[in-house]
């Protein structure tokens, strides 16, 4: 069983590292299409949308409000332009707390 | 023409890059802890869950690989999922180099081991024009150590935390994508078409059972910044 569990991490290493070094060695960034570069330009942003939902609210599957009040801290306190690293932690420490009054 | 200034490179250190990266290592810390808990309950040793942690670095693919291998799936199995699941980064690797400073390929090759949905995420929102070399290292090591270190704790330590702590801890990747969108929406009327178009495709695509995260996360994303593309084109 050993031994298979190191190829298994082998190939999930290798099929995991090659897109992502890939276009950083081949693709130069000068040459693209104006356009292309428009929509790459597009893409943290619609990421940042696609990762957030519906992810956040299926945090505790069986409490969606946890998932909507965790959500709601860290809104607030990035709308209130706190640092992302106070954003994290007053997220946490509402959950911890709101956990610890439902439980 | 400019010259490639300081000012245009913004000069980011490496230093710089680590404490970018404070925030993803909180947000890394409950998530590889957990899976080097469920790691041990699965039956891997030790060096075989900090290897994995260590040589894939993609949290996702390794709970998925874990519950496969209680599942009993064969090796092709688990490194296909793996290569659909992680294809993803083929699309955040494409649109970080428009971003990072020209350098030798093997550093590009370096730091490009540590592209993960956070790294990427706090890199493309940077308001500086240029990311150098190093502010990539940094922000990658950061993470990665806290990763690997965490995996390994998680471990050791197992379930040693308090549960509503673990349970308050599991929202911390999340509040960080959160904290990185909400000011750059707060600027842009497009960021946040660009955001809401790709959070509701994906909310309608996980409806759909056979698509797995990964290919839901690249549809998604690549729609919406297309057609978000296209029709902001007059603006």
């Amino acid at each position: 069983m050993t031994e298979e569990i190191y190829w298994m991490i082998a190939g999930m290493a290798i099929v995991t590292y090659t897109p992502r070094m890939l276009p950083l060695v081949l693709l130069n960034a000068s040459r693209i299409h104006p356009r292309l570069q428009g929509i790459l330009k597009n893409v943290p942003y619609a990421i940042l949308g696609a990762l957030i939902f519906p992810g956040v609210i299926t945090i505790d599957p069986n409490h969606l409000s946890f998932g909507i009040i965790g959500a709601l801290v860290a809104f607030i306190a990035a709308y209130l332009n706190w640092n992302v690293i106070l954003v994290v932690l007053s997220s946490i420490l509402a959950l911890s707390l709101y956990s610890f009054i439902e439980k | 023409m400019l010259p490639l200034s300081a000012e245009i490179k913004g000069n980011l250190s490496f230093r710089t890059g680590v404490q970018a990266g404070i925030s993803l290592a909180i947000g890394y810390m409950p998530i590889a802890f957990a899976y080097g808990l469920l790691s041990k309950t699965t039956g891997l040793t030790f060096w075989e869950t900090v290897a994995m942690s260590a040589f894939v670095f993609a949290g996702a693919s390794q709970y998925t690989a874990l519950s496969m291998i209680a599942a009993g799936a064969n090796l092709l199995e688990i490194v296909l999922t793996t290569f659909f699941m992680n294809i993803r980064h083929l699309l955040m690797s494409t649109s970080i180099n428009e971003k990072v400073e020209p350098d030798k390929w093997w550093k590009k090759a370096l730091y490009g081991f540590m592209i993960t949905d956070e790294s990427f995420s706090v890199a493309a929102t940077r308001e500086e024009k240029m990311l150098s070399t190093p502010f990539m290292f940094g922000l990658g090591v950061i993470g990665y150590g806290s990763w690997v270190v965490n995996s390994a704790l998680g471990y050791l330590i197992g379930a040693g935390l308090p549960q509503t702590l673990q349970t308050g801890m599991a929202v911390a990747l999340y509040a960080m994508f959160i904290g990185l969108l909400v000011p750059a929406a707060k600027k842009s009327r497009k960021v946040i078409l660009l955001a809401g178009t790709a959070a509701i495709l994906n909310s309608l695509f996980s409806l759909y059972e056979p698509l797995n995260a990964g290919w839901r996360i690249i549809l998604s994303t690549l729609i919406s910044a297309v057609l978000i593309e296209f029709i902001s084109k007059g603006e």
